[in-house]
């Protein structure tokens, strides 16, 4: 299929999401998101909790062979069976032969899905349930998950009210989710009292003690674990913990990031085979003997142990799960798991599973989906850098990959090696383009946005005619600063380093000439060296050594200036988000805490030379301002500052709680991805609808995607409170 | 063991939609009688100077617990913190009588609320070097929200109710 038709069948395959799933997606995992905000906020020991599991799980994958030995005896001592399936057809058989034509009932496993153990286990004439109602509903309708913890979520209760009264015809049509709950509880109730085999999956597994950690807030698990005397619990090996003791604050964190909620209903600990007796409906005794119980335990290694020797997949195995990075991520809100997930798992960590179990063919059919907003970050219990998995696996399918337009884009270093995608080169490499573009500006920009170019970029590299593509300033903010005679101020408090990202330098030259003023008024000395982009362009395409590159140079570029104790100031998020996050992977140690250290975003740095005694009432005041965060300036907590800056030189400020305005970086210039990326802006829309006053925005990207769904102007915050008659 | 951690356990545990009542063991009858919606099963109590003379079945057989509206059993922890009540896996068949009915009656004793899910986490250590090595820690009715809205009662029971016996 050629690169056209690929997109345009993406694009369609997004509509049709977004018409159908993207509303019940939205409002389910929004709702999850919110609660899940507040319940941390609330739990004082969340970070506290999220260092320790994170540790455990550490442990835990470090020790794998062990574990997996040491419960494979403690199972066989307790008097069950263990097998250590290789890959998904193995688990897949052994499952079939334990359970032959007999009746069983599930409680909601994801790696049973994984290994598609229904399919198989119906083959040979096994009567299976899904007693977990959201997995009893896509049984029902023949459809597959589209988020890990609520399979079903796509679906609203009416459509699931048609689907049970089409499908069980009841004497009363069901209607209120009461109904159909009742109806479900009833209908799957039979199916477990009259079961052979119940089969669970297992959160955690104590390897000490064959203990299992099951989490439910049905009851189904504990119902299908111990009504039927035969109990077959399937799990990937990277499910063990070396003890109950290692499980708290798994307990803790779990279902505060899955649903929101401090606590689930029931979490239910389980070392088969268990005392409680058995429950034979048939024959009607009283409670019998525990004596005649059976257990089977197999576990699943199917890319697992192999994913735990790759540096960048390792950190996968450390999920627990619970789908906190889907709730928080702007694009999973909007059409769900079916586009934003492979054959099994979905959502930000998916890229990692689907890479590991499946491979790399199937984790690049969504992986485009993250764009790197870093939203989910703080949101993972377990503190996985989901981006960075994302972006490392985006790196190994552009080395896998060969494309047709390479002569198109130049210049990329040292990834243009290999064939990349001639899309990803020109975003990758936007720090040439607008070198070009402001050197031949305003030509460039007519003809950048004359009708044949649009068409032209869109035909061969898929940047959607709709958008308007920047206008570059002939004279580059550099080029001011130089011609002024740089920074002279009388008794400077500071000196600082202003970073000219490339759309400050070559775009929105407004805004840094703002910044320049701004600091020096507040009695901060500046200069403006010449730096390189600093990579994050090439990072979001995935091209990581092109980006290390560009990090090494803005290192050495930079270094004399840290030397000088010079403080360095950025307008940009995304890219005070590399110096502070991202360079942890692209430089040495050392390098990078020096950076970190000494950078600060705009806001921050002014709020800072504020509260240490600048003068505020040389800044421009006023009365409203509507303000959108940035993503990656949200997650490292930076919103705060430019929100107090404001208040205190008198604003009222309205913040945008989305999570991303949806245009994050290049992704909303795709042709395949502008329908959603204007659905999620339209949710930053309606939020500003009624403010009154002006727009700002701190991220570039932001202000292009406000501009073009509300056109009217949007500055950044330092252009608002910029001295005016300086 | 204070009463505030008593309340701590009852703020939590209304917190989830369970409703709690203080009883001493001598008045643990009446309190039990109040609470129960017949028909009733129930697993034993050891709890030491109580005896049950109510209508609850014991040993019942399996369709007298999906037939019965309440099933009664002991607790053999609460923690504060959440309002959550450990349920052991006995042969006693707690585990079926505390989830199958629509009203599970639990009954904890007030020396053994602990403050903290890490407390909860040691105790289960001990329980399962003592070989008691099975328990669910549940925390409210069964809820679910796969329908659409959130409903209580699915799988396990729609309505829970702690007797908490404060001399014991």
């Amino acid at each position: 299929m050629s690169d056209v038709e690929t997109r345009r069948r993406t694009a369609e395959q997004i509509r049709t999401l977004l018409e159908t799933e993207g509303e019940s997606v939205q409002k389910n995992t929004s709702h999850f998101n919110r609660q899940q905000y507040e319940v941390t906020e609330n739990f004082d020991q969340y970070e506290e909790a999220r260092t320790r599991a994170r540790a455990i799980k550490e442990d835990a994958i470090e020790h794998l062979p062990e574990l997996i030995e040491q419960v494979e005896d403690a199972v066989t001592a307790n008097g069950g069976s263990v097998y250590i399936a290789e890959d998904a057809a193995d688990a897949r058989e052994h499952v079939a032969d334990l359970v032959g034509d007999a009746t069983v009932v599930k409680s909601k496993s994801m790696t049973t899905e994984e290994i598609e153990l229904n399919e198989r286990l119906s083959q040979n004439g096994a009567d299976v349930w899904e007693t977990d109602l959201g997995e009893f509903v896509l049984q029902v309708a023949d459809e597959t998950p589209s988020h890990i913890v609520g399979p079903s979520l796509h679906k609203s209760r009416d459509e699931i009210a048609q689907l049970f009264n089409t499908r069980f015809d009841p004497e009363e049509p069901l209607q209120t989710a009461e109904e159909l709950t009742d109806f479900a509880r009833e209908y799957l109730g039979e199916r477990i009292c009259e079961a052979d085999i119940g089969i669970t999956g297992a959160n955690f597994i104590a390897a000490d003690s064959g203990t299992l950690a099951l989490v439910t807030n049905e009851g189904n698990a504990r119902k299908s674990a111990v009504t039927p005397d035969t109990h077959v619990a399937v799990a990937g090996v990277e499910k063990l913990v070396p003890s109950v003791g290692d499980l708290e604050p798994f307990f803790e964190l779990i279902s505060k990031a899955a649903t929101g909620q401090d606590i689930p209903q029931y979490l239910t600990l389980l070392t088969p085979p268990v005392g409680t007796p058995t429950l034979d409906f048939e024959t009607n005794d009283t409670l019998e003997s525990s004596n005649d119980r059976a257990f089977h335990l197999v576990l699943i290694d199917n890319g697992r142990l192999s994913m735990r020797d790759d540096p960048e997949l390792k950190e996968t195995l450390y999920c627990i799960r619970c789908g906190a990075c889907s709730n928080s991520c702007a694009n999973f809100q909007h059409v769900g798991g079916h586009a934003f997930g492979g054959e099994t798992y979905s959502g930000g960590i998916a890229t990692g599973w689907e890479a590991g179990v499946e491979g790399l063919d199937t984790a690049a059919e969504f992986n485009d989906l993250c764009t790197g907003c870093s939203r989910c970050v703080n949101n993972c219990p377990v503190k996985i850098d989901i981006p960075w998995i994302n972006t490392a696996v985006r790196d190994r399918i552009n080395q896998a990959g060969d494309d047709q337009f390479d002569w198109l884009v130049e210049g990329l270093t040292p990834d243009e090696e290999g064939s990349i995608d001639a899309r990803k080169r020109l975003f990758g490499n936007f720090e040439m383009l607008a070198k070009i573009g402001s050197a031949t500006a305003p030509v460039s920009n007519w003809l950048m946005n004359a009708r044949p170019t649009k068409a032209l970029l869109e035909r061969t590299l898929g940047v959607d005619r709709r958008r308007s593509l920047p206008s570059f300033e002939r004279e580059t903010l550099r080029d001011w600063f130089d011609a002024r005679g740089g920074s002279d101020i009388a008794d400077p408090r500071r000196e600082a380093v202003l970073y000219p990202d490339v759309y400050t330098n070559y775009v929105h030259t407004d805004r840094g000439k703002a910044a320049v003023r701004t600091l020096e008024s507040l009695g901060v000395v500046v200069h403006i060296p010449a730096v390189s982009e600093s990579g994050r362009a090439p990072l979001s395409q995935g091209l990581i050594s092109t980006a290390r590159a560009r990090a090494t140079s803005v290192a050495d570029t930079l270094d004399s200036h840290l030397d000088q104790g010079r403080d360095v100031v950025v307008i940009e998020p995304s890219d005070f988000a590399m110096f502070q996050r991202d360079y942890e992977r692209l430089l040495p140690a050392k390098e990078h805490e020096r950076l970190r250290e000494q950078s600060y975003e705009m806001l921050e740095y002014v709020y800072g030379l504020l509260a240490n005694g600048a003068d505020k009432d040389v800044l421009s005041r006023g009365e409203h301002i509507a303000y959108h965060s940035h993503c990656q300036q949200r997650t490292l907590g930076l919103e705060t500052y430019t929100e107090a800056v404001f208040e205190d030189l008198g604003y009222e400020v309205v913040t945008s709680d989305v999570e991303c305005c949806g245009m994050a970086g290049s992704f909303g210039y795709k042709q395949e991805y502008y329908d959603l990326s204007v659905d999620i802006g339209d949710d930053l829309r309606s939020e500003f609808t009624d403010v009154d006053g002006p727009i700002v925005a701190s991220g570039t990207s932001c202000l292009e995607q406000l501009e073009s769904l509300m056109s009217p102007r949007v500055q950044h915050p330092i252009e608002i409170i910029a001295p005016d008659n300086y | 063991m204070t009463s505030d951690r008593i309340e701590d356990f009852e703020r939590s545990a209304h917190a989830h939609e369970t409703s709690t009542v203080r009883t001493v063991a001598d008045e643990f009858e009446q309190a039990l009688s109040a609470a129960v919606v017949p028909p009733a099963v129930g697993a034993s109590f050891p709890l030491d100077g109580i005896s049950v003379s109510m209508d609850i079945t014991t040993e019942p057989s399996p369709e007298q617990i999906r037939e019965a509206q309440t099933g009664v059993t002991p607790a053999g922890l609460g923690i504060a913190e959440y309002g959550t009540i450990a349920i052991q896996s006995r042969t006693a068949g707690d585990e079926p009588i505390s989830l199958y009915p629509e009203r599970h009656v639990a009954v904890l004793c007030a020396s053994d609320i602990v403050p903290r899910m890490s407390d909860a986490v040691e105790w289960l250590e001990t329980e399962i070097d003592a070989g008691h090595d099975s328990v669910v820690f549940a925390t409210g009715p069964s809820a679910t929200g796969d329908m659409g809205a959130l409903v209580r009662g699915v799988h396990g029971p729609k309505e829970v109710h702690i007797i908490v016996v404060t001399d014991r």
